[in-house]
C-alpha cells in the first residue's frame, strides 16, 4: 500500500533536512547558488498564487520587488530603520499597489493578453518613476551601508551569506507551506474554479472579483517580502535593473518551467533553471569560451526545448514518471 | 517656453518618426489580429533588421532603403518559418504557455545579435542624413523624410493586399471565424504562416528605416518590444489603422515630452497613456469591441 501523501511527506521532510545541513556539506560559492535557487523558489510560489491558482496572469511581477526593496531599503537608508519594521510597509505598499491594479482591471473587465499588458505598464511607468526620484537615489541607484558580514545582526539583517541563507530557506518553506493550505482552503478551491471557467464560478455565486483580488494582495504581499530581501542581500537598489520586465520574467520561468498552479513547480523550476545558467557558465569557461550572449542563447534553446515538449512543466511529467 | 517653431518642429519630427513606430506596430497588430499570439519577440526582431541594414551598409555600401528589399524578403521567409514551425503548434496552448515561447525566442535573438555584433551602438551614416528641406519656419531631415515615406508606402501595400487581394481576404477571413475558415477549405496554418511572415516584412522596412534616425544595440530589442505593445493597445489590437495613429501619436508624445520634461521621462508618458487607454477604451482608440 503507497499512500502518496505520505511518500510526499517523506521526500519533503528529507529536502528539508538537507536543506538545512546544506552550509555544513558545501562552500560559499555553492551556498550563495542554493540561496538564489530558494529566491526563485519563492518569488515563483508567490507569482503562481496568482497565475497558478487563480488564472491571472502578471507579467509585471517586478512592480512588487521593486517596491517592497525600495520601501524597506528607503527605511534603512534614510533614518536607520530596520528591515523588520520595513517588511510591514513594504508588505503594506505593494497589497496597495496590487489592489490598485486589480481593482482597476477587474472592475474594468480587462483579462487575459489585457491584463498581462496592463501589469506590465505599471512596472514600467514605476520604474521611469523611480528614476526621477532623487529620494531614492533616481537612476544612479540606492547603497545600503553595508556593515561587518562576520556576525550576525539580526535586528538590521546584517550579517554572513549563511545569515541570508537560512533566512531564504525559512520564507521558502513558509511560502510552500502557505501555498500547499491555500490550495485546500476555501480561497484555493475557488480560485481553481474562477481559473478554470470564471463564468461557471460566477453563475454559483462566487463573487469572482472579491476572491481574485485577494489572489492578486496574497501574491502581491509574498512578493514584497521578497524584494526587502533583495535589497538587504546584495545592499544596492538601481530602478533599471530592479523594475526591468527581464526581472519579472525571471520571476516567470522557474514556475511555468516547473509547473504552473502546482506546488512542486516553482520549487523544482528554480533549482532547474539556476544550476542550468549556472552549468552553462561552468562548461563554457571549461571549454575555454568567451563570447558575450552565448550562454544566454543555450539558455533560450534549453527554455524553448522545454516548453514546446513539457506544455505542462517538468514537474507534472516527474511526478507521473515516480507515480508520486 | 521654448519658441513656437521649435515645438513646431519637433511634433513634425514626432511625426515622421511616429510612422515609422506605427510600421512596426502594425506587424504587431496584423499578427495578433489573425494569429491572437502578441509577438513578445517583436522589438527583437526589430533590432535584427537593423543590425542586417547596418552590416549591408559595411560590407557592400547598400542604401538602407535599398537594402530593405533583400531583407524584407529573408524576414518574410524567418516570419513563415517560425510561425510553421514553433507558433503553430502552441495557437490552442494558454496564453502563458506562448507567452514563454516567445520569450525563449526573445531571449535566443538578443543574445544571437550580442554573439555576432557585440555590444556597442552601430549606425549607418549616408550623406542624405545630413541634407533637410526648408518649409517656413518647418526644417525637414531628408533622412526622417524618406524613413516615413517608406513606412507609409509599406503600411498602403498591406492595406492594399487585405482589401482587394483574394489571400488577403482569405486571411481576414481567418481571423473573423477560425472555424468557417476551415469549414469553407482554407489551408488555415498556412495563412497564419503568411500572416505572420507579412508582420515580420513591416518590421524589416521599419527596421531598415530606424537605423538612419537611431544607433542600434542588443537592449533597444526589448525597449521595442514595450513601444509596439504601447502602440497596439493605444491604437487598438488588431486594427491598422489604429497601429498607425497609435504610432503618430507616441511618436509626438516622445518628442514633446524629451522637449518640455527631460528626454529620459518620454517613455513615462507612453505607459501613463497605455493605463489610461486600457482603463477607459480597453479596445483601443479604433479597436472594435470584441
Amino acid at each position: 500500500m503507497r499512500n502518496p501523501y505520505l511518500v510526499q511527506i517523506s521526500w519533503l521532510a528529507a529536502l528539508a533536512a538537507l536543506l538545512v545541513a546544506l552550509p555544513l556539506l558545501v562552500g560559499n560559492y555553492a551556498l550563495s547558488v542554493a540561496t538564489l535557487i530558494l529566491y526563485f523558489a519563492y518569488t515563483g510560489q508567490a507569482w503562481n498564487v496568482m497565475m497558478g491558482f487563480a488564472g491571472q496572469l502578471s507579467l509585471g511581477h517586478a512592480l512588487y520587488v521593486g517596491v517592497g526593496a525600495y520601501a524597506a531599503g528607503s527605511l534603512f537608508f534614510h533614518y536607520g530603520v530596520g528591515p523588520w519594521a520595513g517588511v510591514w510597509l513594504a508588505i503594506a505598499l505593494c497589497v496597495a499597489l496590487g489592489l490598485v491594479i486589480g481593482f482597476l482591471a477587474f472592475r474594468f473587465r480587462i483579462s487575459g493578453v489585457y491584463f498581462a499588458l496592463l501589469t506590465i505598464a505599471f512596472a514600467e511607468f514605476t520604474r521611469i518613476g523611480f528614476d526621477h526620484f532623487a529620494w531614492t537615489g533616481g537612476p544612479g541607484g540606492m547603497f545600503l551601508r553595508v556593515a561587518q558580514r562576520d556576525t550576525w545582526d539580526v535586528a538590521n539583517f546584517r550579517g554572513p551569506p549563511l545569515m541570508y541563507y537560512y533566512a531564504m530557506l525559512f520564507l521558502a518553506i513558509a511560502a510552500f507551506a502557505l501555498c500547499a493550505w491555500l490550495l485546500r482552503s476555501r480561497a484555493g478551491y475557488y480560485w481553481q474554479a474562477i481559473r478554470e471557467n470564471e463564468e461557471a464560478a460566477q453563475a454559483l455565486g462566487i463573487n469572482t472579483f472579491r476572491w481574485k483580488l485577494l489572489a492578486v494582495a496574497i501574491s502581491a504581499a509574498m512578493t514584497a517580502v521578497a524584494g526587502v530581501f533583495f535589497a538587504f542581500y546584495y545592499n544596492n537598489l538601481f530602478p533599471e535593473q530592479i523594475f526591468h520586465i527581464s526581472r519579472s520574467i525571471e520571476i516567470i520561468l522557474g514556475p511555468v518551467i516547473g509547473g504552473v498552479g502546482t506546488l512542486f513547480g516553482p520549487v523544482l523550476g528554480a533549482a532547474v533553471l539556476t544550476l542550468l545558467s549556472d552549468g552553462i557558465t561552468e562548461v563554457l569557461a571549461f571549454a575555454g569560451v568567451e563570447m558575450p550572449g552565448i550562454k544566454q542563447v543555450f539558455y533560450g534553446v534549453v527554455l524553448l526545448a522545454v516548453v514546446m515538449f513539457l506544455p505542462h512543466g517538468i514537474w507534472p511529467a516527474l511526478a507521473k514518471r515516480l507515480r508520486l | 517656453m521654448p519658441a513656437l517653431d521649435l515645438v513646431a518642429n519637433v511634433v513634425v519630427s514626432g511625426i515622421l518618426t511616429g510612422l515609422v513606430y506605427g510600421l512596426m506596430a502594425l506587424g504587431l497588430s496584423v499578427i495578433f489580429g489573425v494569429v491572437r499570439v502578441v509577438n513578445f519577440a517583436h522589438g527583437e526582431m526589430m533590432t535584427i533588421a537593423m543590425y542586417a541594414a547596418t552590416a549591408l551598409f559595411i560590407a557592400l555600401k547598400l542604401d538602407p532603403f535599398v537594402a530593405m528589399l533583400p531583407i524584407a524578403a529573408a524576414f518574410f521567409v524567418f516570419g513563415y518559418a517560425l510561425q510553421t514551425a514553433l507558433i503553430n503548434p502552441f495557437i490552442t496552448r494558454p496564453e502563458h504557455s506562448q507567452f514563454m515561447l516567445l520569450v525563449a525566442v526573445a531571449i535566443i535573438l538578443v543574445n544571437a545579435m550580442l554573439m555576432i555584433f557585440g555590444p556597442d551602438a552601430r549606425n549607418v551614416q549616408v550623406d542624405y542624413q545630413l541634407e533637410s528641406y526648408e518649409l517656413g519656419p518647418l526644417l525637414l531631415d531628408k533622412g526622417r523624410l524618406l524613413a516615413a515615406a517608406a513606412a507609409v508606402i509599406a503600411a498602403a501595400g498591406l492595406f492594399a493586399f487585405f482589401r482587394y487581394t483574394l489571400t488577403g481576404k482569405a486571411i481576414r477571413a481567418c481571423a473573423d471565424n477560425y472555424l468557417g475558415a476551415r469549414v469553407v477549405g482554407l489551408n488555415v496554418k498556412h495563412l497564419y504562416a503568411l500572416t505572420f511572415g507579412l508582420g515580420a516584412v513591416c518590421v524589416a522596412i521599419a527596421g531598415c528605416a530606424m537605423v538612419l534616425l537611431v544607433d542600434v544595440t542588443p537592449p533597444l530589442g526589448p525597449a521595442y518590444t514595450l513601444l509596439a505593445f504601447v502602440i497596439v493597445i493605444v491604437g487598438g489590437l488588431g486594427s491598422m489603422g489604429g497601429a498607425l495613429l497609435g504610432g503618430v501619436l507616441i511618436g509626438v508624445s516622445e518628442a514633446l515630452a524629451g522637449l518640455f520634461i527631460a528626454p529620459s521621462a518620454k517613455s513615462m508618458f507612453s505607459f501613463g497613456l497605455l493605463i489610461l487607454v486600457l482603463l477607459l477604451r480597453p479596445q483601443g482608440l479604433l479597436g472594435r469591441r470584441a
